[in-house]
């Protein structure tokens, strides 16, 4: 579905990727771990065209990614949910939900997919009217996560959803991500809960110092060595 | 009191026009994040269209809003696309550059209008220039009441528009978080477009309203530059309800000044009360209204 080929990424003279190539397969759910600075976000930026390779490609379904700008990632049913949620802070949920919806069939299907956002966010629906920036950390995700579905994507990548959650939200958003996977849309996920996110996910990449240096199922690399003692200290 | 409703109500009215002066900048500065400190020159060019179709055409001034407002949103949008978008391009220049090319533009608009229409001033003598209406003892100026009402009707559809359509929505959108409106597909090159020229046709209205009571000259410009600086400190950078309040208050303080102490020193009063302002609310009126 997703293909990542031999990216080199730098910001402005700095090198962060180092030919870094990855696959995400159709209904699978696919995690990025790595300690901070690995170039997990700066992969996923780069696949949402807010950073340009120099070298490799990028292709979704055949199409090619990395040339486009960054507004058209969206339409082709790519969605990314920020770090730190990056929610529009004077806007009320609604019209945050309602901004995820702006282009091609997600527009006229608009009230049905907000309908369905509700269902999976009860909270969200009691809070319809409330400025996004007024809602505590756990709601805000869950808007997040709202807004990019509005877009009816076919994949959706998520970037560190677990950050400053309390444990309970943490399993709650987790919950919500595979229960979005089971509807047939593929997750890419970016996390530094290692354990958690390895022992839920299909099949990961481990990461360090920009350059993929593991693959495999997660349980599988839940058992290796080098992960335990690199990310879970065992 | 009569002197003090008197005052009370030639505040308001011409608040009201500033509001709506004020505005325009505060969009451009909500979404591209930079002060265009050519606007009171747009607002002049604007004036200069209202006077020539008038004068040359016998078009009256209301009427003229019609032309002045889409000609100065095409104006304000060939400004951002040829002149202050490619300096985003450029690498290591800073968006203070942006703030530089406005001031030129300004300068360069000043000068065409000087160059075609020479340096006098100029007035727009229409049959309800000088005409007054009385309610008690209040007397309103004709020009200035359809002015003040104009205004508020553009305010209310320029408020409708931001929110409650999916292209204001993308506006404020990428005023609040620019790569979060990028990821939900927002193309962000071309609502700085499409906001630089709302703001200019904004102004324009604004100096299209003013024209009846207003003698005109190339240098125009200047001072309302001046004003909508003000006007968007006090409402805090970038809040379009701010910018009301803001151009409401240099109204009043501008009229105050002149009734109660002098003619010659309104400026000064609106810069005093600006001051004040940024002393003892350093947000501007944004802090109060949240909007």
């Amino acid at each position: 579905m997703l293909k990542v080929d031999g990216i080199d990424v730098f910001y402005g003279d700095l090198q962060v990727l180092w030919n870094v190539s990855l696959e995400v397969r159709e209904n699978e759910i696919l995690v990025l771990v790595g300690a901070n600075g690995a170039g997990k976000s700066t992969t996923i930026k780069t696949i949402s065209s807010l950073l340009r390779p120099d070298k490799g490609r990028i292709t979704f379904n055949g199409h090619r990614l990395d040339q486009e700008p960054a507004h058209k990632i969206i339409g082709h049913g790519i969605v990314h949910v920020p770090e730190g949620r990056r929610l529009f802070t004077q806007m009320s949920v609604e019209e945050n939900l309602i901004m995820g919806s702006l282009h091609g069939e997600a527009k006229p299907k608009r009230l049905e997919t907000m309908a369905y956002v509700y269902e999976l966010f009860p909270r969200l629906k009691e809070r319809r009217k409330q400025l996004g920036g007024t809602l505590s950390g756990g709601e805000q995700q869950m808007l997040a996560i709202g807004r990019g579905l509005m877009s009816l994507p076919k994949l959706m990548m998520f970037d560190e959803p677990s950050l400053g959650l309390s444990p309970i939200l943490v399993q709650n958003i987790f919950g919500i991500i595979k229960k979005i996977s089971q509807e047939g849309v593929a997750v890419l996920l970016v996390e530094q809960n290692v354990m958690q996110t390895l022992k839920m996910c299909d099949r990961a990449y481990v990461m360090e110092n920009g350059r993929i240096v593991m693959e495999g199922p997660g349980p599988e690399l839940l058992e290796n060595a080098q992960v335990k003692e690199a990310f879970l200290g065992i | 009191m009569e002197v003090f409703l008197q005052t009370l109500v030639a505040g308001i009215l011409k608040g009201g026009l500033y509001g709506l002066i004020g505005i325009g900048m505060t969009l451009i500065m909500g979404v591209m994040g930079i002060i265009n400190l050519a606007h009171g020159q747009l607002m002049m060019i604007a004036m200069y269209i209202t006077y020539s179709l008038f004068q040359f055409l016998g078009i009256d001034p209301y009427v003229s809003l019609l032309i002045s407002m889409p000609a100065l949103f095409l104006l304000g949008m060939a400004i951002q696309k040829y002149t202050l978008n490619p300096l985003l391009e450029v690498e290591s220049i800073l968006p203070e550059n942006q703030v530089l090319m406005t001031v030129g533009i300004g300068m360069v608009l000043t000068e065409i209008i000087r160059f075609a229409f020479g340096s006098d001033y100029k007035s727009v003598q229409t049959s309800y220039s000088t005409s007054t209406f009385f309610i008690g003892e209040i007397s309103f100026s004709l020009a200035l009441t359809v002015a003040f009402f104009i205004a508020v009707v553009f305010t209310i559809l320029m408020f409708w528009f931001l929110l409650k359509t999916d292209m204001g929505r993308c506006i404020r959108a990428t005023a609040q978080d620019k790569d979060a409106a990028l990821l939900m597909g927002v193309n962000s090159k071309r609502i700085t477009i499409i906001t630089f020229g709302l703001g200019s046709a904004l102004v324009a209205a604004a100096g299209s309203l003013l024209i009846p009571i207003y003698y005109l000259f190339p240098d125009i410009g200047g001072p309302f530059t001046r004003k909508a600086f003000v006007i968007t400190i006090l409402g805090g950078l970038g809040s379009t309800v701010g910018a009301i309040l803001g151009g409401l208050t240099l109204g009043l303080a501008e009229s105050f000044g002149a009734t109660y102490i002098g003619m010659a020193f309104d400026d000064m009063i609106g810069l005093i009360i600006f001051i004040l302002v940024l002393l003892f609310i350093p947000g501007g009126f944004k802090r109060l209204t949240k909007i």
